[in-house]
């Protein structure tokens, strides 16, 4: 069963990665407010003249 | 901003390229349909594999599962995300010109796929029978998409990145490693090549990309999309923010080491067998962790989905995702697997997931973003409502 080496350190790479970014995350205060986001994402901008010039 | 530049800054939307998404989201969704309608009634009147090597249905199966998972619902992620993310990064997709090919880049992809397939050109990996030369280009093309969501992360005009985005970022990375790790094979000519791993060795690469295939192809960026889509529809902060933040993490972690589950009383050893099940079972509280947080949006706004088709779409894919979520762990326990596996209930299963989750939120996601899209409505709500129940 070699090829569980291979699956394993692709698995913890891609694990590991994700660990890091999290910590990022963490650390940067991506989490720092757990709720405005959550409200903020609802504000559309299509209507202030923001949204497309059409691309035609 | 300095304050002297009284100058509003101003940017747009790039809308083409969904439109171009949703529209081919449609074509395949047919398409992949209709061919999963003929597999289906060959199984009753084998008479409809018309003789023909083409559309035997050990040729035509594959060709229903690729249409609808890499086609269908592949082009309903890129629809969604590149949607969504300009709207949540409050800035212009990176570059028009790689998502142009991103798109047509992938259509081809599919269209090589439906020539190749009823040829009889495989590898004969599930979910991944694509020969080589397409596997490479499949790379390729994932890449460009990477780099072009990347670049717009990178120059994102808010600085918080809302949950669905670190769905769509699981997405991409694991589904590359994924695909690059599975698809090691050793060309011998031009359509054909052999894998990289023999046996069971072979298998358990093959059901460890599978299974996160599922994971990270069906799942993750559906989640993401529910989470901007759902709150969107019914004009309400998702349940829990928290909730969702906790939802992501615990699913990255969890769900990458449940491959094994579909080599159970095989040739693979046995504690792998067992440890597959375990992160199996374990999977079951962040996916619920997840459902409930999405039917829970609409909490006090259930009036809303009388009167909503796409919310309707949208409670219907959640909780198939609810049901498909249970049922999954509950197949992968040995003793139920003994009696289910080889039979219509995993092909029930699997539909559970992929139109009930996939299918409906894709329906609704569509019905959400046509009217935007093309600044109309809806040709008849009344038949969106049938479109609906009918299923």
């Amino acid at each position: 069963m070699g090829v569980l080496v291979l699956l394993i350190i692709a698995s913890l790479i891609v694990a590991l990665g994700f660990l890091f970014a999290f910590l990022w995350s963490v650390r940067s205060g991506q989490y720092e407010d757990e709720y405005t986001p959550s409200v903020r994402m609802l504000f559309e901008d299509e209507n202030t003249g923001l949204e497309e010039k059409e691309n035609k | 901003m300095s304050t002297e530049n009284t100058q509003v800054e101003k940017f747009s939307y790039d809308n083409n390229i969904v439109r171009l998404f949703a529209n081919a989201t449609i074509l395949w969704g047919v398409v992949g349909m209709l061919v999963g309608l003929l597999v289906a009634f060959q199984l009753i009147f084998p008479v409809l594999n018309l003789n023909l090597e083409y559309t035997a249905f050990g040729r035509i199966r594959p060709l229903h599962t690729n249409a609808v998972i890499f086609a269908f619902v592949g082009n309903g992620i890129f629809a969604g995300v590149y949607y969504s993310l300009q709207r949540l990064l409050k800035t212009r997709m990176y570059s028009d010109l790689l998502g142009k090919i991103n798109f047509w880049g992938w259509q081809l992809i599919i269209v090589s796929a439906a020539i190749t397939l009823p040829l009889g050109l495989t590898t004969s990996k599930e979910y991944a029978e694509l020969e080589w030369p397409i596997d490479i280009a499949i790379a390729l093309i994932w890449v460009v998409f990477g780099w072009n969501m990347f670049g717009t992360i990178l120059k994102r005009r808010e600085r918080h990145l809302y949950v669905a985005i670190w769905f769509y970022i699981a997405t991409f990375v694991t589904v590359a490693v994924l695909h690059i790790v599975n698809s090691f094979e050793l060309p011998v000519s031009l359509f054909k090549s052999y894998s990289w791993y023999a046996g069971v060795q072979d298998a358990l690469v093959q059901w460890w990309y599978g299974h996160n295939a599922v994971a990270f192809f069906l799942t993750t960026p559906y989640l993401g999309l529910m989470y901007y889509f759902i709150p969107k529809a019914v004009n309400r902060p998702v349940f829990s923010y928290r909730l969702s933040i906790i939802h992501f993490w615990a699913l990255i972690f969890l769900y990458i080491w449940a491959g094994p589950h579909h080599l159970l009383y095989t040739a693979l050893p046995d504690w792998a067998q067992s440890l597959g099940v375990v992160f199996s079972v374990m999977l079951i509280a962040p996916s619920w962790g997840g459902m409930i947080n999405g039917l829970l949006t609409l909490r006090g706004a259930w009036d809303k989905v009388r009167d909503s088709a796409v919310l309707k779409f949208l409670v219907v894919a959640v909780t198939a995702y609810g049901m498909s979520t249970f049922e999954g762990p509950m197949l992968s326990l040995k003793n139920v697997n003994a009696i289910a596996h080889f039979t219509d209930w995993i092909v029930a299963h699997v539909h559970v997931g992929a139109l009930g989750w996939n299918g409906f939120l894709t329906f609704g996601m569509l019905y959400y973003l046509f009217p935007k899209l093309y600044k109309t409505q809806i040709f008849s709500p009344k038949l969106t409502s049938t479109s609906g129940s009918a299923p």
